[in-house]
């Protein structure tokens, strides 16, 4: 079995973004960047399936500008055999993220596809939905656990609700959730094993042309800020105070 | 305009969302339909044609969207597309599976996560775990997820029309194998008034009972943290935060929870919030309206014992 990992490079996920200048959108220059760790959780999955002896390879896909580079060294560092880079620099929206990675599909063959559920810069959570729906595969969407018997998987899956379980034969796209494992720290070993790994660079658009966004950003703001609180001696003062707001 | 509102169900059930979701699209001003997709939706029915704005009901009864898997769904809501400007789902678990697979069969981008209507094209999202707020403008068709938390419920009026539909053929590669639900008396998370969430300073599944005595003690919702659902101390579906639940209750009362950016994200919208911490220092002691600084397992039992006076 060959798996597909999509890997976004986003923000670190300890730093906070800022507002460009003129609220036009998101200023990332000098923030540390790093797999979006959604991505990453699917990553380790894909690594334990073939430690598991059930995938013969792990192939990590990033669409994006040169830097992404980094993201898939990590990636190949911590396990994956191979590693595609397609460039673009201009932002992208699901759908046309889900196009591409339709054509590294038809390109690559895998048998799984496993994404992160969400990417935690842009926080959509639709990528993965949309690559099934195009490629007319199942989906596992938020999956926090997935087992797999030859071409069966079975998928647990976090809801609303609690926990549902769902059956499905491959080629499928599963999406992982944050509960599906803890992903591993590369060692260095791996990590200078990991420059000589392949990583095959091309243009987005030597795979495909997509069609423009119509959805676009018209400005970007920080939230309300909520004012600072006040502190209560004890439960006597909170319990008067919730009497004030009449919420009790 | 003519708008799709695809509703939530659960075994039959109308979702405590859809007033919500009603309202959100009573905002954008248009014709519209709510469309219910199960199975035994007569109760359903009756309860969504009396919600304010809507013009219709549209009923698709069929064995296999009960289950609630995506992609009988998605060929439905797909196969009825054609007549809609807007299609909204809200974001939940549930919409946020089906909705974006839906989108791609029509290829149609899509937002998720809407917090405000600014116009018929014109919408706002949350994008890093709600530290930022992005206006975005659509051209053409929209399909969104709606945050519900952010929207005042509908009203109600004389009901409207019920209608069955024609189903085309529909179809599902994937099977529902089990669902493990936990019954509860307590109020829904998602759209509770109140809220009494525990986190990592309970320390252990036996303490947690605390928080569940203070929530039962208030007529509350139980929430956690991430750090206390990972810990075993409850399950999942009481998560609350970026990737779990986002919650806008009148009072949240946060016992033992540090508040890291990605909680805080999914309750910051609390009309009240309260914080119970012995660190002082804690992010959510900070933005608390009232901040109570002392040991969680003397201050919530001496809580209680004052609200059942």
């Amino acid at each position: 079995m060959k798996i597909l990992v999509s890997i976004k490079r986003s923000l670190d996920y300890s730093l906070k973004p800022r507002v460009r200048a003129d609220g036009s959108d998101v200023d990332l220059s000098n923030l540390k960047m790093a797999i979006n760790p959604f991505c990453e959780i699917a990553l380790e999955e894909a690594i334990r399936l073939k430690e598991q002896g059930k995938a013969s390879e792990v192939v990590v896909v990033s669409i994006g500008p040169d830097k992404c580079e980094e993201q898939l060294r990590q990636a190949l560092a911590l396990g994956a055999d191979r590693a595609i880079l397609l460039r673009h620099d201009q932002a992208l929206s699901s759908l046309q993220v889900a196009k591409a990675l339709v054509a590294v599909v038809k390109e690559e063959k895998p048998n799984l596809v496993l994404m992160g559920k969400q990417a935690i810069d842009s926080d959509s959570n639709q990528s993965s939905q949309m690559l099934a729906a195009l490629l007319g595969w199942p989906q596992a969407t938020f999956a926090s656990k997935v087992e797999v018997e030859a071409d069966n998987v079975r998928v647990t899956r976090e809801t609303d609700q609690g926990l549902e379980v769902i059956a499905a034969k491959l080629p499928m796209v599963i999406s992982s959730d944050l509960r599906l494992n803890t992903p591993r720290f590369a060692k260095l070993p791996d990590i200078m094993k990991a420059k000589q790994k392949p990583l095959e660079k091309s243009a987005l658009s030597e795979h495909i042309s997509l069609a423009l966004s119509k959805h676009q950003i018209l400005s970007v703001a920080l939230p309300q800020e909520r004012k600072g609180g006040q502190k209560v001696a004890d439960v006597a003062e909170l319990i008067e105070k919730l009497k004030q707001a009449r919420v009790i | 305009m003519r708008i799709l509102v695809i509703a939530d169900l659960q075994q039959g059930q109308l979702a405590a969302n859809l007033p919500a979701l009603v309202g959100c699209a009573n905002q954008l001003g248009g014709e519209l339909d709510v469309l219910l997709a199960g199975e035994s939706l007569d109760e359903a029915a009756q309860q969504a044609c009396v919600l304010e704005g809507v013009n219709r009901v549209l009923v698709a009864e069929d064995p296999i969207l009960g289950y609630g898997l995506a992609e009988p769904i998605s060929q439905l809501a797909t196969h009825l597309a054609k007549d809609y400007q807007v299609i909204l789902a809200a974001a939940s678990t549930t919409g946020k599976d089906f909705l974006p697979r839906t989108a791609a069969l029509l290829d149609l981008e899509m937002l998720s996560d809407i917090i405000a209507v600014e116009g018929p094209s014109v919408f706002v999202r949350p994008i890093y775990a709600g530290n930022l707020q992005a206006r975005m403008q659509v051209e053409g068709r929209v399909v969104a997820t709606v945050r519900t938390s952010a929207f005042a419920a509908c009203g109600q009026q004389a009901s409207c029309a019920i209608e069955p539909i024609a189903l085309p053929k529909l179809t599902s590669q994937s099977c529902l194998v089990s669902r493990e639900q936990v019954k509860s008396d307590r109020p829904e998370l998602g759209s509770a008034k109140l809220v009494v969430s525990g986190g990592r300073g309970l320390g252990s599944k036996e303490q947690f009972v605390l928080v569940e005595q203070l929530a039962d003690a208030l007529g509350a919702a139980v929430g956690a943290s991430r750090a206390a659902v990972d810990a075993g101390f409850i399950s999942n579906d009481h998560q609350v935060g970026q990737t779990g639940k986002i919650v806008a209750p009148e009072l949240y009362v946060a016992v033992g929870i540090s508040g890291a950016i990605q909680h805080l994200a999914g309750m910051k919208e609390s009309k009240l919030i309260v914080a119970i911490n012995k660190d002082p220092e804690a992010p959510i002691m900070q933005m608390a309206d009232f901040a109570l600084e002392a040991d969680l397992f003397t201050a919530v039992p001496e809580l209680m014992k004052a609200l059942a006076k």
